[in-house]
């Protein structure tokens, strides 16, 4: 870990103002930057604590859905009434990711903007174009068990590790900021996250000064939600697929769908046309197979995840079909 | 005492203390942090940390320290070029470190920086600047199996055996299975780091250190820093575990070590997490093919297992996972071969059950595999090759009861109940299956001292410098001496890992119990003989209970006879019994498990082990010594896979995060081992064997039977991860 300065940030415009120059990083729950830190992947020179703004609450919005602030913990958001009971696909995504300490800690902007998991990008002595750029991607030609199928680049196929992010993603969620100049902005999360190309350590929308102060969700979408997450063992592990499914059915006719992938892309996946395909169809393997084609569509895998394509297909399967039918 | 003869009747078949369920006598210190582990002992101690070389193979062009020097606290880089001269062997007998510009292995230390603080040695350490130049090497094993040679063991068994004339017999065997295992590399992920606090009293040093074998350790420093072995005190009273990993002694302990003689300090370091998997050891990775022949009726004709493994080109250590092959089934014509490749990657050593614990998970899925072709029940294949002797030393076993093991274990488990075809059970979503294997592990003894003391308060006093990594050894010899003594174990005081006390095994395998026990129930019955005579008894009739000494006529307090305090030494050497009998441990594993029809997901839904290991010395620190086998066996079977990347020569997921070893979630409440009465005469005074290991064996090959059984996938290269299983799913409807 290499030195750096810190200070306590006593307002959210406060905040930015600190963050608008290179080198600072905001410090919340500190469950990814801290560990980054200690093998100096991360080497920031000041660190602004934001845990004592006031952007710990989740308040209901007059369009009927929830704003989720910034500082709100992983436990405290999956454990909440209103989440529980008309977002539950949030919450089970939550639940799925880290463990009890992780996310007692872990607050919701730190999880939107945590790193990804890959090996190379861990380990500062690998060529990582994500963390020295121009260095090469080792993953590309390596182990890359974990990396992605889609939206990844010749410089750059890591994978978003984020479960909870995926299923805001299937919410329509938007990521709410202010910058040094005090200017608000609302980013879909869609937008939130960027693909790698050929600029891989740009990892958001977020510019230099600008801070995440809530993330928004609309009233919840009609329909039944799950989250699926598929992992090598039953806790503790990130998704090698994970699926957030909103759908909306009757007697095995399917009226709307919504899908968002996790552990596919560098950022959570969904696809239009797959939800497109979906919409007033009778559920059934012919379904759910053009639905699959579809998320898959310009799928490839290098090596060792090409298994991620079979998975994912079988995944949306088994989601599909459970709730259907209900 | 040499262990030649048959033990007979003795003071521990009274069983009073031994044998019960107690909790640790060390429970309440290790819960309330009183339990001090290495790098926990307070001295006012500079902190060392360690840079690990980045490549594989090749030789450093410039080493610059001197950033790290200025930064702040620092007060020490050690690089190869101002290290001392270190005494070399192999990595049992020494371990010298920066001992020249030319790095052999990735991680291999290259400067270890010593500061004030933990953070500023940290830091500093990432200021040191390492040029190298790299040369090419050599480091998957499946790509350099044409450099294959038969290895030098100097001890344990030799690399091959034969028996009859395998080749004829496998040819002319009318069933016949030839199949192909591979078992990926695995690190021991113990819970405490490697760590070490060095200090010198003059020319004297003291190490507290995490140890498995102090002895060897002491023996080891001594000839890598070319000082007496008497001036090398070990100190390591508590260990959180260390499965192999921390039986020889690691680069913390003589770094800190030649740190503190240089800085007149003492000298603390932890291994990181990321940093144990290379600079420490790991098990090496194995290919295994097996041939069974049989006649029609499932008797084994012939038994063959080849096995490779990989290790640094200097050692000689091979994953001898074909060892049991030597003596778990009968078969007139054998065949087991080792080979050994050179690798440049880190040195490959022992790790939890070393040779068994991945050679069953060969032979015991060709087991299952045979079964099937001659539609046999596995159960009764394996009864059908129960051998009367040892097959290939022309011995008796010391005792052995796999098949009583095998039988009560499907009676409790409603074998009976099983599907033999593949596929055919369902519960929801899950694919379910039941799958079992039988499960051996040697039995050895080793040479140990022991010195008990009474004091006139009544309080006895047990001195080893045996270890606890964790087992219960402390509880267990509290257990032996209360019970030869005739003293609640409350009155028994153990002192363990230090080398000031009697020299001892240690910890490994399986042998810590035995050994170190053995050798205290001599020191016992050498204070049980002083007591007589002091108190006009005789020492063969005299019966010790509630803290007196008596015979049928009297009956006196011990404290009575102890004096100013009175003390006894014993001691134990293997003799000659370990040659006259085959000794090994046995046990039977059952598994079920759910396959996810959809994603292949393998997710554990019961496991039962039922194991014959001798006397048992405490029913719960033994079942959790077995149960924590098979939990290392479920990893084995589902997550462990040290991922080597051989561009790199390097192991990519070193972390916890991404090296994946069961978490609780795996574990279902439905895990459970017992053991059957068994007393072993042959094996050691205390009729017991060794548990520590026997847990795993077998375990995941029961896993591996079980998927087979739910969703038949036979997958024959470990771990059994949902890729592998994919494809062999149904289609969805």
């Amino acid at each position: 870990m290499k030195a750096f300065s810190y200070g306590r940030a006593q307002s959210v415009t406060d905040a930015a103002i600190a963050a608008n120059k290179p080198g600072v990083k905001f410090i919340a729950g500190g469950t990814n930057l801290l560990d980054l830190m200690k093998l100096q992947v991360e080497t920031p020179s000041t660190l602004v604590d934001i845990n004592r703004l006031p952007l710990g609450k989740i308040e209901e919005t007059s369009e009927g859905g929830l704003r989720i602030g910034a500082l709100v913990r992983n436990t405290d958001l999956a454990a909440d009434p209103r989440v529980r009971q008309h977002y539950g696909v949030l919450s089970r995504a939550l639940l799925a990711g880290a463990s009890a300490q992780l996310r007692n800690k872990a607050t919701t902007a730190g999880n939107l903007l945590q790193r990804t998991r890959c090996y190379y990008f861990y380990d500062v002595t690998k060529p990582c174009n994500k963390r020295v750029p121009g260095s090469g991607c080792s993953a590309l030609a390596g182990f890359n068990r974990i990396h992605a199928i889609l939206g990844g680049s010749e410089a750059c196929i890591a994978t978003h590790p984020s479960d909870m992010a995926v299923a805001m993603r299937a919410l329509d969620a938007k990521v709410e900021t202010i910058d040094h100049e005090g200017r608000a902005r609302t980013i879909p999360i869609a937008d939130f996250h960027r693909l790698p190309g050929r600029t891989p350590q740009i990892e958001s929308a977020l510019g230099t000064g600008e801070i995440v102060t809530a993330v928004t969700l609309p009233p919840p979408p009609p329909g039944t939600q799950v989250y699926r997450k598929v992992r090598d063992r039953a806790s503790y592990a990130f998704a090698l697929v994970s699926v957030a499914a909103i759908v909306d059915s009757v007697r095995g006719r399917i009226r709307s769908a919504r899908l968002a992938f996790g552990g596919l892309a560098p950022k959570p996946w969904r696809v239009t046309a797959a939800e497109q395909s979906l919409a007033n169809a009778v559920a059934g393997v012919n379904s759910f197979d053009a639905a699959a084609d579809a998320v898959l569509q310009g799928a490839h895998g290098v090596g060792s995840n090409d298994f991620k394509i079979p998975l994912t297909r079988r995944t949306l399967h088994a989601v599909l079909g459970e709730i259907t039918r209900i | 005492m040499d262990m030649d003869a048959p033990v007979g009747a003795n003071a521990l078949d009274a069983e009073k203390v031994v044998g019960k369920s107690l909790d640790r006598v060390d429970g309440r210190l290790k819960v309330t942090g009183g339990a001090r582990y290495a790098y926990e002992m307070q001295q006012d101690a500079l902190y060392g940390f360690v840079v690990e070389a980045s490549i594989a193979k090749g030789e450093i062009a410039s080493i610059e320290t001197l950033a790290a020097e200025r930064a702040p606290g620092v007060k020490l880089v050690l690089t190869y070029r101002n290290s001392p001269k270190q005494g070399t062997g192999n990595h049992r007998e020494a371990h010298p470190v920066l001992t020249g510009p030319v790095v052999s292995r990735y991680g291999e230390p290259v400067a270890f920086v010593v500061a004030e603080t933990f953070e500023q040695a940290r830091a500093a350490a990432f200021l040191v600047n390492v040029r190298y130049d790299r040369d090419g090497g050599h480091y998957a094993l499946p790509q350099h199996l044409d450099q294959a040679r038969v290895p030098h063991q100097t001890d344990g068994a030799p690399a091959d055996s034969e028996v009859g004339n395998f080749s004829d017999a496998y040819a002319g065997a009318p069933v016949q299975i030839d199949v192909s295992y591979s078992t990926p590399l695995q690190s021991h992920a113990m819970m405490e780091p490697h760590a070490t606090l060095a200090m010198w009293d003059d020319d004297k040093l003291i190490l507290h250190t995490a140890n498995q074998m102090l002895n060897q350790g002491q023996q080891a420093i001594a000839r890598t820093l070319n000082i007496p072995i008497g001036n090398v005190r070990l100190v390591s009273p508590f260990i959180g575990g260390g499965f192999g990993g921390k039986l020889w002694v690691n680069a913390d302990a003589i770094l800190a070590a030649i740190a503190s003689r240089y800085l007149k300090r003492p000298v603390k370091v932890a291994l990181t997490r990321q940093q144990i998997f290379h600079v420490t050891t790991h098990r090496s990775d194995t290919i295994q093919r097996i041939r069974l022949g049989t006649d029609r009726d499932g008797r084994i004709v012939a038994i063959g297992h080849d096995v490779f493994s990989g290790n640094f080109p200097s050692e000689q250590v091979y994953e001898a996972a074909a060892l049991q092959t030597r003596s778990l089934y009968a078969g007139p014509n054998r065949l087991t071969r080792h080979r050994l490749v050179p690798l440049d990657i880190p040195v490959a050593s022992s790790m939890r059950a070393p040779g068994e614990a991945v050679g069953l998970l060969a032979l015991e899925c060709a087991m299952d595999e045979l079964a099937e072709r001659l539609k046999l029940d596995p159960i009764e294949l394996r009864i059908r090759n129960e051998p009367a002797e040892d097959p290939e030393k022309h011995i008796p076993y010391s005792s052995r009861n796999l098949v009583a093991c095998m039988q009560e274990g499907a009676r409790r488990f409603g074998w009976d109940k099983r599907n033999s075809i593949p596929g055919q059970v369902r519960d929801g979503h899950w694919l379910v299956g039941t799958g079992m294997s039988a499960g051996t592990r040697g039995n050895p003894l080793r040479y140990s001292r022991a010195n008990v003391r009474l004091d006139p308060d009544g309080l006895a006093t047990v001195k080893m410098a045996m270890t606890d990594i964790g087992t219960g050894t402390y509880t267990i010899l509290a257990q032996i001496a209360a019970e030869m003594l005739g003293l609640p174990i409350e009155r028994v005081r153990v002192d363990l890992g230090d080398t000031i006390f009697p020299e001892a095994a240690g910890s490994g395998g399986s042998f810590g119990a035995a050994s170190s026990g053995s050798a205290l129930f001599d020191a016992c019955q050498a204070l049980r003989e002083k007591l007589a005579v002091r108190a006009g008894m005789d020492p063969n009739t005299a019966r010790f209970g509630d803290g007196h000494i008596a015979t049928a006529e009297r009956s006196v307090s011990l404290t009575e006879l102890v004096g100013s305090g009175i003390e006894a030494e014993g001691e134990i050497s293997p003799g000659r019994n370990n040659q006259d009998f085959s000794q090994q441990s046995y046990g039977a594993h059952f598994a079920e498990v759910g396959v996810d029809r959809d994603t292949g997901e393998v997710r554990l839904r019961r496991m039962l082990g039922v194991f014959a290991a001798g006397r048992v010395l405490n029913a719960k620190t033994a079942r959790s010594q077995a149960i924590g086998g098979m939990v290392f066996g479920v990893g084995a079977a589902l997550h462990e896979d040290l991922v080597l990347d051989p561009r790199f020569g390097y192991f990519v997921n070193h972390d916890l995060a991404e090296y994946h070893v069961p978490v609780h979630a795996d574990i279902p409440p439905g895990v459970e081992a017992i053991f059957l009465p068994e007393l072993d005469e042959r094996s050691n005074p205390l009729k017991s064997k060794g548990i520590g290991e026997l847990g795993i064996c077998g375990a995941g090959a029961a896993i591996a039977n079980a998927i087979y059984n739910a969703c038949g996938a036979r997958i024959r290269s470990y771990p059994i991860t949902l890729d592998k299983i994919l494809t062999h799913l149904p289609t969805q409807a």
